[in-house]
């Protein structure tokens, strides 16, 4: 708190972004421990996590106040003007120091409670078991196993303390070769194909230079392609421009000479570095923040910010893993640098390619906290959680999802989730409100003790899954074919307006099919229910009916035409047909089916039925039943008044 | 349009359709091959109207309602007639000798005469005289549509033309004239015996320009894109910059912009408006039709629709056979040639994109009738105005398009099943980051 200086600033304005106009809206400006809030003259309030702004700027005054234009991680850009320029400073001042945190105790994770006892703190860290993944997976197996050689960290601080790696890889081969690559990031499986008995494994760049070697990282590279009974060769990706790797040889690193592994496959695929990705998004972000932006120019700042190019790289690279272990059943290598940034881009992605499991909302999470989280991406400096080096950070996790939401877009009904997951996943890997995402590696996140202080953001994801659901999921999707092969032609590529413009509500579609699919079925299960209920109910009722009851619904096996012939109910004075009750439960139960197929005009005969219904036993859910009939029989919407109204005339 | 190759005693033709598509047929046998190209040839560059499919075309449905009558401007009429009596069908063009791209029925404010729209036909390009394109019910303001005045150089007025114009505003109201020119090439136009509203004449009016391209820029972006797609191998960037290069998207834009404010005009600043271009036959429709899309529910149901089409394309002359005669593949320079419907189309698409659950039909549909304007069984589509099309007989020789679409066993095809009627105006997005390519149009590639 003793970085703020004014709390409260009342008669600011906020001025909407792409308004040639300069419309905006006046309101109240709070600046809390946490947040920024910025409450309308509507009511209407916009939260600000402080450690989601990026940049903060003064610009020069103006007649109407002082300009403050907010930029945040999750692309929001907001534009203040505050009447005193003194209430300016002080704001500004307060967020530049509130944005960045000097040490990871400083992040909103430490002080974030969501009123979770101590259990399921416990629980909710439970909830992703990568060693369990890995069972999944078929590991350890004959060829593959559980090595300890980094239980304490002691061959490779950035990796996690469980690794799996060929059984005839030894701890000294384990350990020469991890001394043979950078950061001494070893080759470990990443994803283990059952059927192909192929794997993806990961690591590091070798310290090759222009000519050193290491014969226990060649036994490394020999062991896992032996591991792979399907196929000898295996293939080694680096997934850097050929260049930059080139150009690494001259400071002792490099990449793998084919004549000194046997059975190797070398292939570069050309995804560019954190820097070049860096000022790629800066350069697409200038563009589409233009106020009064012409097509032309949206389409060659496109084309200049080089952005589509680079997913296309990161997915066309993941295209060329997945055909090599889908078709040819090779076991893959694949690194960049230090292999943490494409190398977790390319493995996830081809795993996601690969197995139908990461296409559900449980199984995204796990791939995330396998390739991301425990394989050492490291979020703290790409997402600049504390104040650090500018030039560490990179979208490359955006990068990620943004080619998950192009599968997405392509696959509309393979994957469980939908694009508010993605973009709940991206807005909290720069909240640092939950404990996953702090730090860079699982070494740091066990000696800041996170999970003891802060709670995993999966769990809150799983309780509000409705939300983050494909209305279009068909798990029997390509029920034997689980791969998935996209078409990466240029054509196929799209700017990702919901990431990029997710709070620039003017320029999104005005109405959203997924959320009507998502009510429609949500009623439809509703129904579903009921009609079970009052399939249960006619059961209980048909055996306590005596000899003639039966007699009577046996006759009528089609009561329809019966039913036909009841007057209209809506005239109060006409009395109601007695019809014995089993046949009205079961015309309901039988309306209530055709009813799913969605249809509109109510058969007031029903309305008689209720009314029966309701007479013979009081307890029966005639509110609920009344409440979908409604629903379904007006447009109007003030349904709750319509309920009374006939739920009163009904029991009359 | 088709070429063939050979190779071997098989030969290739590769048949390249209006509706985007290419297909390769190879053909064991050199002489057959070559019959079927000549066949092909010859059959797909009919001069000739009347030798044209619809003219041949024997339908195996039964005809419930017939599509020539489904949409006649006295039933519309009705409808207007039963909200305001400002306005009145005139029968003046009834042998199309006043303007030969009119229909024979207009709707013209109540207080003006036949002979005033005879003066006022003269100063109209092409005898087009301002006419009621829409009534906006929610506040009675109106949207008509003409071509360009012929002032010519030296400034001429029709004062007939005034007071024509002057009849659909309310007393003390300012209109809005809304030409789909450039200020400049508005100018240009006068030395060619054109021209625009001059505010001494017309003061009450505002004027504003905002300029939609025409005829073979348009075809050149159409055959650019379509170019664009149908090369797989570009890299990225070539991709995106070939889509900027073909200004499709541009013109998209350009168009949607104008429509909306059309509308605005209309249901916000609660004015009148006047559309023109030069002839007022291209952009003044896409224009009017999107304006109504955007204000008026009911065009955006499939019968509402078919109508606005019916009236805003067919009967105000938009020359159809002149402006789709071959689409994107022609080798040959075609004058007139000119995807102005289909660019409407895709407006139509991009808002129905922001708006998925307002619209009755679905991009099928939309799709659908791009294949027919191009190339169809049915008459709808041909001639370029109502007069050359009773001069064919469409309506005894030919089948409706509208008699077909309107059986309930084939609207089924073209209804969005998400489609709940929503009485507001809708506000589509034109910011470049909204639009979207169409890919559907584009799947023949």
């Amino acid at each position: 708190m003793e970085h703020i200086r004014t709390t409260k600033v009342e008669h600011v304005k906020l001025l909407d972004r792409f308004s040639t106009s300069n419309k905006s809206l006046a309101g109240t400006l709070y600046l809390t421990a946490t947040h920024l809030l910025f409450i309308d003259a509507n009511q209407r309030e916009t939260w600000i996590l402080h450690h989601h702004i990026a940049a903060v700027e003064k610009l020069p005054l103006t007649t109407s106040g002082c300009p403050l234009v907010i930029q945040c991680k999750n692309f929001r850009i907001v534009h203040f003007v505050v009447p005193r320029e003194r209430d300016c400073h002080d704001i500004y001042n307060s967020l530049l120091q509130l944005s960045k945190a000097a040490k990871y105790e400083d992040l909103y994770a430490f002080s974030y409670n969501p009123k979770q006892n101590e259990s399921e703190q416990v629980k909710g860290w439970q909830l992703i078991d990568l060693a369990e993944e890995y069972k999944r997976m078929g590991v350890p197996n004959d060829y593959w196993q559980l090595s300890d050689a980094n239980r304490d960290y002691k061959i490779c601080e950035t990796y996690p303390r469980e690794l799996y790696v060929p059984r005839t890889a030894s701890k000294p081969i384990i350990v020469g070769s991890s001394k043979f690559r950078s950061k001494g990031r070893f080759p470990v499986l990443s994803y283990y194909h059952k059927d192909k008995k192929a794997a993806i494994c990961r690591c590091s760049q070798p310290l090759s230079g222009f000519s050193a070697r290491c014969l226990e990282d060649e036994h490394m590279l020999q062991a896992i392609s032996k591991a792979n009974p399907s196929n000898r060769y295996m293939y080694v990706m680096d997934t850097r421009p050929k260049l930059n790797a080139m150009a690494n040889r001259a400071a002792g690193k490099g990449y793998e000479n084919e004549d000194n592994y046997s059975n190797i496959r070398f292939q570069f695929v050309g995804i560019e570095n954190i820097h070049v990705m860096r000022s790629s998004l800066q350069k697409l972000l200038e563009v589409s923040g233009t106020k009064g932006l012409s097509v032309n120019d949206f389409l060659s700042g496109l084309e200049n910010s080089g952005w589509l190019r680079h997913i296309k790289a990161v997915l066309d690279a993941a295209v060329f893993l997945v055909k090599a272990v889908a078709v040819e059943s090779a076991s893959v290598l694949v690194h960049c640098s230090d292999g943490w940034d494409r190398t977790s881009q390319v493995c996830s992605l081809g795993a996601l390619l690969l197995d139908s499991y990461y296409r559900t909302i449980k199984g995204f999470m796990v791939l995330i906290e396998k390739d991301w989280i425990s394989f050492g991406h490291k979020f703290s400096d790409r997402c600049c959680q504390l104040d650090g080096d500018p030039k560490e950070i990179s979208p490359v996790f955006t990068q990620f999802l943004e080619c998950v939401w192009n599968l997405t877009e392509q696959f509309p009904q393979a994957f469980e989730y939908n694009e508010a997951f993605l973009l709940q996943i991206h807005e909290h890997v720069h909240s640092c409100q939950f404990g996953n995402f702090l730090g860079n590696c699982q070494k740091e996140r066990e000696e800041l003790k996170l999970k003891e202080k802060t709670y995993s953001l999966w769990p809150f994801l799983l309780d509000e899954q409705k939300k983050y659901q494909n209305p279009l999921y068909k798990p029997s999707f390509s029920p034997n074919l689980t791969l998935l092969e996209p078409n990466t032609v240029s054509f196929n590529f799209k700017f990702w307006r919901n990431m990029y413009h997710q709070f620039d509500r003017s320029m999104h579609p005005r109405q959203s099919v997924y959320d009507l699919i998502m009510d429609m079925s949500e009623q439809n299960k509703q129904l579903e229910e009921d009609i079970k209920q009052l399939e249960a109910k006619i059961k209980q009722k048909r055996g306590r009916s005596d000899a003639v009851l039966v007699k009577e619904h046996q006759q009528s096996a089609h009561p329809a035409p019966v039913m036909l012939k009841t007057p209209p109910f809506f005239k109060k004075d006409q009395p109601l047909i007695p019809l014995n009750d089993a046949v009205l439960i079961f015309a309901f139960a039988q309306w209530c089916l055709t009813r799913l197929q969605r249809e509109v005009s109510v058969p007031c005969q029903l309305l008689s039925a209720l009314h029966l219904l309701y007479q013979l036993d009081s307890d029966f859910p005639l509110k609920n039943i009344l409440y979908k009939l409604v629903l379904y029989h007006t447009s109007e919407t003030n349904i709750t008044d319509n309920i009374g109204k006939r739920y009163q005339f009904v029991i009359v | 349009m088709s070429c063939s190759r050979f190779l071997g005693s098989v030969g290739t033709i590769i048949i390249k359709c209006k509706d985007l598509r290419i297909i390769q047929l190879d053909i064991p046998g050199m002489e057959e091959c070559l019959n079927i190209a000549s066949s092909i040839e010859a059959l797909s560059t009919l001069d000739s109207v009347t030798l044209m499919y619809p003219f041949f075309y024997r339908p195996m449905f039964e005809i419930v309602e017939d599509g020539w009558s489904a949409f006649l401007p006295e039933k519309e009429f009705e409808v207007l007639s039963s909200v305001t009596d400002e306005w009145r069908l005139s029968y003046i063009n009834k042998d199309f000798s006043i303007c030969p791209s009119y229909p024979p029925v207009v709707i013209v404010p109540r207080s003006i005469d036949d002979e005033t729209l005879q003066k006022v036909a003269v100063y109209r390009h092409g005898g087009r005289f301002p006419v009621l394109s829409y009534y906006h019910k929610k506040n009675g303001m109106v949207m008509m549509r003409s071509s360009q005045p012929l002032t010519g150089t030296n400034g001429r007025r029709c004062k007939e033309d005034e007071k024509l114009v002057n009849a659909t505003l309310r007393p003390g109201k300012r209109g809005y004239i809304i030409d789909t020119r450039s200020l400049n090439a508005a100018q240009q136009a006068r030395a060619k015996g054109g021209g625009f509203e001059q505010e001494v004449y017309y003061p009450q009016w505002r004027r504003i320009h905002r300029c939609i391209e025409r005829f073979n820029i348009l075809q050149e972006s159409l055959i650019k894109l379509v170019e664009a797609c149908n090369d797989q191998s570009h890299n990225m960037d070539r991709w995106l910059s070939k889509l900027e290069a073909s200004n499709w998207m541009t013109y998209i834009k350009e168009i949607l912009t104008a429509a909306c404010l059309a509308a605005q005009c209309i249901d916000r600043e609660g004015a009148s408006v006047l559309v023109h271009g030069t002839e007022g036959t291209d952009s003044t429709l896409q224009v009017t039709s999107l304006a109504q899309i955007i204000l008026d529910p009911d065009c955006r149901t499939i019968q509402g629709f078919e109508s606005l089409l019916v009236r805003e394309w067919l009967q105000a002359g938009h020359p159809f056979q002149q402006r789709c005669a071959q689409s994107a593949y022609s080798n040959s320079k075609q004058k007139f040639e000119a995807p102005v419907f289909l660019l409407f189309l895709d407006c139509v698409w991009q808002i129905l994109h922001q708006f998925p659950c307002s619209f009755e039909f679905n991009e099928h549909f939309l799709v659908t009738l791009f294949e027919h304007a191009y190339a169809s069984q049915f008459g709808t589509f041909l001639g370029n105005n109502e007069n050359e099309r009773s001069k064919l007989k469409l309506q005894q020789k030919t089948m409706s398009l509208w008699s077909w679409v309107n059986q309930p066993e084939e609207l089924k095809n073209f209804q969005n099943p998400l489609f709940e009627a929503n009485s507001l105006v809708i506000w589509p997005s034109v910011a470049p980051q909204s639009l979207q390519l169409w890919e559907g149009f584009l799947s023949g590639c």
